[in-house]
C-alpha cells in the first residue's frame, strides 16, 4: 500500500517534470516557429554509421570515374593519390586490412603517411562528407547518384570493391563490413566530456607539483636548426617595436641582434589599389584556389604565368574564359565563368606583372 | 599528412637529434644532475657559437652629454601642436601605427590553401587574458564568409517533439549570458609533437584565444523544441558554409548549460571569421566543435562520425588504433615573454609571463622554472581565475646574463598536472597530431636571443 502510493507520487511528479520542460515554449512567446518539412529536408542532410539519413540511390563506379575526372581529379589526382593540395585519399591499404579490418601501416612507424582510406572507419563518412562539402568550390553541388559513384570508384581504387561494382542505399551496409580500418577506432580513452562512450575516467599521464632538485628530462632532444632560421620570415618584424624584448633579426645571422633590436619598425609599401581589386577578385572566384599569387599549386603561379605572358592581357583574357591544359601541365584548367569586367581586371593585372 | 590539417607540415625539416654534440650532452646531464647551476651556460655554448656578442641594448636609458634626453628637452610636435578629432577611421579605431608587427600569420608550409588553413594568434604580443578580435586565431575548413544577419537561420531538429526555426532578432530576444572562454584547435602544438619545428610561440601555441562571448545557452533552445534530453545523447551541430562542417556534441555538456548559440565576441558581434553572425561555444572542447555560421543542431540518439571527428582530428596511438570522439583540451600552459625568436634587451630584471588554461575547469597554480625543470617557483595568477579560460601568470625575474631554460608547468582544479614531453610521449607517442599540452621549454642564450628547445 504504502509503496503504491509513493510510485503514484513519483509518477506524478515526473509528469510535471515533463510538462514543466515542455512550458519551456510558453516562457518565451512569440519567437521561434516550427519548421516545415520541407526545409527540415532541405538542410537536413547528414548520414550516420547506421545510415539513418541515407537517400535512395545508386552509382557505379565506371560513372564514378567520370565525375572523378570531370570534378575532383584537378585536385586529388586521377587515382586520389595527389598531394598537390590535399593529402592523397587513397593508397595504404591491403587485401589482408580489407579483410582484418585494421590498416597494418598505422602501427608502423617509417610509414610516411595516412591516406583518408588507412583512417577513416565509417563508409558512411565519406558518403555525408562529399555529399555536403564536395567540390571544393562547388558544394552541395553533386546529385544523389554522383555521391554513390564517386565513393564506388574511390573504394575500388583502393580494391574494396569490384571495378564493375555498383553502390546503392540496397548494400552499403555489406561494403562497411569490407572497410579496410573499420576496427581501427577507441573511444577508450578519457577525452571526451561526457560517460556516453563510457571511456576512460582517468588522464592519460599523472605528473606531480615538484619545486625542488626534480628530475629534469634525460635527454636534450632538439633545437631548430640555423638553415631554418628565417624560415617563418623576419621574426623582428613579428614583435612588438617596445617593451621588455625585441624580435630576433632573423635575416641575419645569430650574432647581429644589438643593432637590429634597435631598428625601427620598417613600415611596408601599400599594395596598389589596382593590385588590392585584383587579389580581392581572384579571392571572390576561388582563382586561388588552384593558383597561388607568388607559387604554384595546382596551377601556376600567377607571377609565373606574369612572367610568361606579360602585356598579353587579350590573350589571358581569353584563357580564363576558355580554360585551358597543356601550356602549364597536364591538369586542365576548367573553362571559368566569372563577370567579363571582373575577369578583364584580373588579366590586366597579371599582364602588368601580378604584383601583390 | 590530413588533407587540409596544419599539422601536415611536411615543409618543415626535422631538426637533428644530435644537433647538440653527443659528449656535449653527456657533459650537461652529468652536471645537471650533480645539481650544477651553469650546466646549461655549458651545455650551450656550442649550440650558439659565436653567438656570444654583446647583448641587445635596444633602449638603454644613458645620460647624454648634453645633460638630457632629447626626447625630454625638445618638445616634440604632439606636445606643442593641434592633435587630431574624434571618430577618425571611418567610426571605428584601428590599433597605433607602431603596432604593425602585432598580426595573425600563417605559418609557411604548413597548407597549399589559404581557404582550408590557420592563422595563428601572436601570442608573444599579448597581455591579460582578452584576445583582440582582429588577432583571434583563425581556422576554416572551406573559406570564410560575412553573412547577411538578416537571412541567417537557425534551426532544430531530430529527437524533439517540434522541428523549430529561429531567425537572429528571436535569438537575440531570449536571455543572454556573457562568459569568457578559450578557444583552443585540437592541432595547437601538433607540428612539435616529435621535435622543435617552428620558431615562436605564435606558431607553436598560436591556435588559442579567449574571449567573452554572449549568447543563449543551447539547452534553453533544446527546451523550447521539446527536446528528448534523456535519449538524445548526442547532439550534431552543422555550419552554414560551404564546408557545412558537422561534430557530436554530447548532450551531457549541454545539459550543464555551458554550450552556448553565440553572438557576441568580446563587446561587439563576432567577427566573420569567427563565425558571424552565429557560432557554438563549447567551453573546454577543441575550436573544431565550436561551429561556425551554425545553421542546425540535431538531437539524435548515436555519434554522427563526421569527417572530422572520423578522419581528421583522431588520434593515432603507437598501437596503430585511432581515439574517436577525443574533444578536451587537457591543463596547458605557456611562457610568452620569454619566448622563441624574441631578445632580451640587457641583463636584470625581467617580468616572465605567460598563459594557462584547462578545458577541465579553472587553473589552480602555475609554476616556473628557469633551469629546465630542476627548481620551479610559484608563479602570480592574475584576476580573473575564470573556469575554461585562459589565465594570465606572472613571475618576477632578474637575468644574470646566463644561459636559462625557461618553462611553465599548470595544474588545474582537478589536480591534474601538465605533462612533459616525456610522460606525454610515453603514452601517445608521437604521431597523434591532436592534443599536445606538453610543457614547452625556451633557451634564453647569452646574447639575450630565446630559441625554442625541447627536453625529453
Amino acid at each position: 500500500m504504502f509503496n503504491f502510493r509513493k510510485a503514484l507520487l513519483a509518477s506524478v511528479l515526473l509528469l510535471t517534470g515533463a510538462t514543466a520542460a515542455w512550458a519551456q515554449a510558453d516562457k518565451y512567446p512569440g519567437l521561434g516557429r516550427q519548421a516545415t518539412a520541407k526545409e527540415v529536408a532541405k538542410w537536413d542532410i547528414d548520414v550516420r554509421p547506421d545510415f539513418k539519413g541515407l537517400p535512395a540511390g545508386s552509382g557505379s563506379v565506371a560513372k564514378g570515374q567520370d565525375v572523378w575526372e570531370a570534378k575532383c581529379a584537378h585536385c586529388h589526382g586521377i587515382f586520389g593519390e595527389s598531394n598537390e593540395v590535399f593529402s592523397p585519399l587513397v593508397g595504404g591499404t591491403t587485401a589482408d586490412d580489407v579483410k582484418n579490418g585494421r590498416v597494418a601501416n598505422l602501427s608502423r612507424t617509417d610509414y610516411p603517411g595516412r591516406t583518408t582510406l588507412m583512417k577513416v572507419a565509417t563508409v558512411s563518412t565519406l558518403w555525408d562528407y562529399i555529399n555536403r562539402a564536395m567540390p571544393w568550390t562547388n558544394p552541395k553541388t553533386l546529385t544523389t547518384d554522383e555521391v554513390y559513384s564517386v565513393v564506388a570508384y574511390l573504394l575500388s581504387l583502393a580494391n574494396v570493391v569490384p571495378e564493375d561494382f555498383t553502390l546503392s542505399d540496397a548494400n552499403i551496409a555489406e561494403v562497411q563490413k569490407r572497410m579496410p580500418n573499420r576496427n581501427g577506432m577507441t573511444t577508450q580513452h578519457a577525452m571526451w566530456p561526457g560517460n556516453e562512450f563510457k571511456g576512460a575516467s582517468k588522464p592519460d599521464t599523472r605528473n606531480v607539483v615538484c619545486m625542488k632538485d626534480c628530475a629534469t628530462e634525460p635527454k636534450l632532444a632538439s633545437l631548430l636548426p640555423d638553415f631554418a632560421r628565417n624560415a617563418h620570415g623576419n621574426l623582428l618584424e613579428q614583435n612588438r617595436m617596445v617593451g621588455q624584448q625585441r624580435g630576433a633579426d632573423t635575416s641575419k645571422p645569430e650574432g647581429q641582434v644589438a643593432q637590429a633590436a634597435t631598428a625601427p619598425a620598417a613600415p611596408k609599401a601599400e599594395s596598389s589599389s589596382a593590385s588590392k581589386d585584383a587579389i580581392a577578385l581572384l579571392n571572390k572566384h576561388a582563382c586561388i584556389a588552384c593558383h597561388g599569387v607568388d607559387k604554384k599549386i595546382v596551377g601556376p603561379g600567377f607571377n609565373e604565368v606574369a612572367k610568361k605572358h606579360a602585356g598579353k592581357a587579350d590573350y589571358l583574357l581569353g584563357k580564363i574564359r576558355s580554360g585551358g591544359v597543356g601550356v602549364w601541365g597536364q591538369v586542365p584548367m576548367p573553362a571559368q565563368t566569372l563577370p567579363e569586367a571582373d575577369a578583364k581586371k584580373i588579366a590586366d593585372w597579371i599582364a602588368s606583372g601580378a604584383s601583390k | 599528412m590530413t588533407p587540409d590539417h596544419p599539422a601536415s607540415s611536411g615543409r618543415v625539416k626535422k631538426a637533428p637529434e644530435n644537433f647538440l654534440s653527443r659528449e656535449g650532452i653527456k657533459q650537461v646531464w652529468a652536471e645537471s644532475k650533480s645539481g650544477r647551476r651553469d650546466f646549461i651556460r655549458n651545455a650551450f655554448a656550442a649550440a650558439a657559437a659565436g653567438a656570444a656578442v654583446p647583448l641587445a641594448t635596444a633602449q638603454g636609458n644613458p645620460v647624454p652629454a648634453e645633460g638630457g634626453d632629447p626626447n625630454i628637452l625638445n618638445l616634440p610636435e604632439h606636445a606643442t601642436g593641434l592633435g587630431l578629432g574624434v571618430a577618425q577611421d571611418d567610426g571605428y579605431g584601428k590599433p597605433s601605427k607602431y603596432e604593425r608587427n602585432v598580426q595573425r600569420r600563417q605559418s609557411p608550409g604548413l597548407t597549399q590553401t589559404t581557404q582550408a588553413s590557420v592563422s595563428f594568434a601572436p601570442l608573444q604580443s599579448l597581455f591579460g587574458i582578452v584576445t583582440p578580435s582582429g588577432l583571434h586565431f583563425e581556422r576554416h575548413h572551406q573559406g570564410w564568409w560575412d553573412i547577411d544577419p538578416s537571412k541567417h537561420r537557425f534551426m532544430i531538429n531530430g529527437m524533439v517533439k517540434k522541428p523549430m526555426v529561429f531567425t537572429m532578432d528571436e535569438i537575440m530576444r531570449l536571455p543572454a549570458v556573457s562568459r569568457f572562454h578559450f578557444i583552443e584547435c585540437g592541432a595547437n602544438t601538433a607540428v612539435d609533437w616529435g621535435n622543435v619545428a617552428v620558431p615562436t610561440v605564435q606558431y607553436t601555441h598560436g591556435m588559442v584565444s579567449c574571449s567573452e562571448f554572449t549568447g543563449v545557452p543551447l539547452i534553453t533552445l533544446l527546451e523550447l523544441a521539446g527536446a528528448d534530453l534523456k535519449n538524445g545523447k548526442f547532439v550534431l551541430a552543422e555550419g552554414g558554409d560551404g564546408s557545412a562542417m558537422t561534430r557530436t556534441i554530447p548532450m551531457s555538456l549541454i545539459l550543464s548549460g555551458e554550450v552556448l548559440v553565440a553572438y557576441g565576441q568580446n563587446g561587439e558581434m563576432l567577427r566573420p571569421e569567427n563565425g558571424y553572425p552565429l557560432r557554438l561555444i563549447v567551453p573546454g572542447i577543441q575550436g573544431v566543435s565550436w561551429v561556425k555560421w551554425l545553421r542546425r543542431v540535431e538531437v539524435g540518439d548515436q555519434p554522427y562520425a563526421a569527417k572530422d571527428e572520423a578522419i581528421h582530428y583522431i588520434d593515432l596511438m603507437p598501437d596503430g588504433k585511432h581515439r574517436q570522439y577525443s574533444g578536451i583540451q587537457e591543463c596547458k600552459s605557456v611562457v610568452t615573454t620569454p619566448s622563441g625568436g624574441q631578445v632580451l634587451l640587457d641583463k636584470g630584471f625581467y617580468n616572465i609571463t605567460g598563459l594557462a588554461w584547462s578545458g577541465k575547469g579553472k587553473i589552480k597554480r602555475v609554476d616556473v622554472s628557469v633551469d629546465g625543470g630542476r627548481n620551479w617557483r610559484a608563479a602570480r595568477l592574475e584576476t580573473p581565475v575564470l573556469s575554461k579560460a585562459l589565465t594570465r601568470f606572472n613571475l618576477d625575474w632578474v637575468w644574470d646574463g646566463k644561459p636559462a631554460i625557461i618553462q611553465s608547468r599548470a595544474q588545474d582544479d582537478t589536480g591534474f598536472v601538465q605533462p612533459t614531453y616525456q610522460q606525454l610521449r610515453a603514452v601517445r607517442g608521437t604521431r597523434s597530431i591532436y592534443h599536445n599540452n606538453a610543457i614547452q621549454s625556451w633557451l634564453v642564450q647569452e646574447n639575450g636571443e630565446v630559441k625554442n628547445v625541447q627536453l625529453s
